[in-house]
């Protein structure tokens, strides 16, 4: 059986509301950009779940590596006094 | 770190309810399954468009007619969801719809009944969706994050499927004497296969065991079974139908799952033809992009 090559990958990110993010639903292919919104709007939309979506082609996302997350991460583990709960106010300290 | 230790790693946060990401570690037994089962899955949605689909010119009112062509196309949706989620596991969508074409991978066997009366898309929706419903509710919850995302998706829409055709029921069963023993007719053809799409007994489902253990699975195909019925039986009821006596007839099962069930054939010949005939609209649409993008570049 003979294949037509499948159409490039788009990864699709949805704004459910004015004020919201946007999110990622999901992929869709599609040859260009314009036919990758067209049938994103038409798999991930046919609800009116979404006011705006972005397509980036998947092969343009540039990822974290998962097995590299500890050290990636690490900067951050050690630095509690980031957080407002670090610090012990008195009770009679109002609004603070 | 070596293959043991990655695997106990794995274990140890499948034991913690995490969710495994598609770049994360996995084992190659647990990709090959859900590559297996997800694949299944989306084929079932885009083979399951075809006996429906075989009303929507005859349906007969227009309101059916438009109900009936949005839930053929969440079926397609579905499809596209599942195969997207597949994707991240390192296959290529082509390389699936390849193995469905040559015959060589499963989709579910309901899809392999005919649909000779209205009443049987309104069978359709009630059970076979009802039961697809309960399969798919817990793996919302399932281990794989791209598939419990899919499948969070789809159950929200899956309730519209039921509900539609508990409506097209309801109106049968509150016609004409014609019309209750379509209803009835379409039951005793649907109650079996219905039954038979929650798998084998637990004892035989070769499967299940290790599924349960990655938390793909939650419950057991006996489990499921039993809460349909349970939850289906009232509903019965309340439209004044019967629900079949007698037990399941396993070797039919097997037979329809072996490529022998009353529309095997016709399925896979009607996707092929479909294949086939769109392949000028996927070979033009892919030309036009290009020359797009040529005429773009001349110009800058």
């Amino acid at each position: 059986m003979t294949t037509t090559r499948d159409w490039p990958l788009y990864e699709v990110f949805i704004r459910a509301r004015g004020g919201l993010d946007h999110k990622h639903v999901g992929s869709i292919h599609a040859v260009d950009a314009r036919m990758a919104l067209e049938h994103a709007r038409d798999v991930y939309t046919r609800r009116q779940e979404g006011i705006s979506i972005w397509v980036v082609k998947s092969s343009e996302i540039v990822a974290s590596d998962p097995t590299e997350a500890d050290a990636f991460f690490e900067p951050a583990r050690d630095k509690i006094y980031r957080h407002p709960t670090f610090y012990d106010i008195p009770d009679e300290v109002k609004t603070l | 770190m070596d293959t043991a230790a990655l695997e106990a790693r794995f274990a140890a946060r499948i034991d913690a309810d995490e969710r495994i990401e598609p770049k994360d570690w996995m084992p190659d037994a647990y990709r090959r399954a859900l590559i297996r089962q997800m694949s299944q899955h989306a084929h079932s949605e885009i083979v399951g468009m075809l006996p429906e689909g075989n009303w929507i010119t005859r349906a007969p009112t227009l309101k059916r007619k438009a109900i009936l062509m949005a839930k053929v196309q969440d079926e397609g949706g579905h499809g596209a969801y599942l195969y997207g989620a597949t994707e991240t596991l390192g296959v290529t969508r082509a390389a699936l719809i390849d193995e469905l074409l040559a015959g060589s991978a499963k989709y579910s066997s309901i899809f392999n009944y005919p649909t000779p009366t209205w009443a049987d898309v309104g069978a359709i929706g009630w059970l076979v969706d009802g039961a697809a419903i309960m399969n798919q509710i817990p793996l919302c919850r399932c281990s794989y994050g791209p598939y419990a995302r899919a499948m969070v998706r789809i159950c929200k829409e899956e309730s519209f499927h039921q509900r539609q055709g508990y409506d097209i029921m309801l109106s049968l069963a509150r016609g004409t004497l014609a019309q209750r023993r379509m209803a009835q007719g379409a039951l005793d053809r649907w109650w079996w296969p219905a039954l038979m799409m929650f798998g084998p007994p637990d004892a035989e489902s070769k499967h299940s065991a290790q599924s349960m253990r990655w938390k793909v699975k939650r419950f057991t195909n006996d489990e499921l079974r039993e809460r349909f019925i349970e939850f289906t039986v009232p509903q019965a009821e309340f439209l004044g139908l019967e629900i079949p006596r007698g037990t399941i007839d396993w070797s039919e099962f097997h037979e329809v799952l072996n490529g022998n069930g009353p529309c095997n054939r016709e399925r896979l010949t009607a996707r092929r033809h479909a294949h086939e005939q769109g392949r000028w609209v996927r070979e033009a649409a892919l030309a036009y992009a290009e020359k797009q993008r040529s005429r773009q570049r001349e110009a800058v």
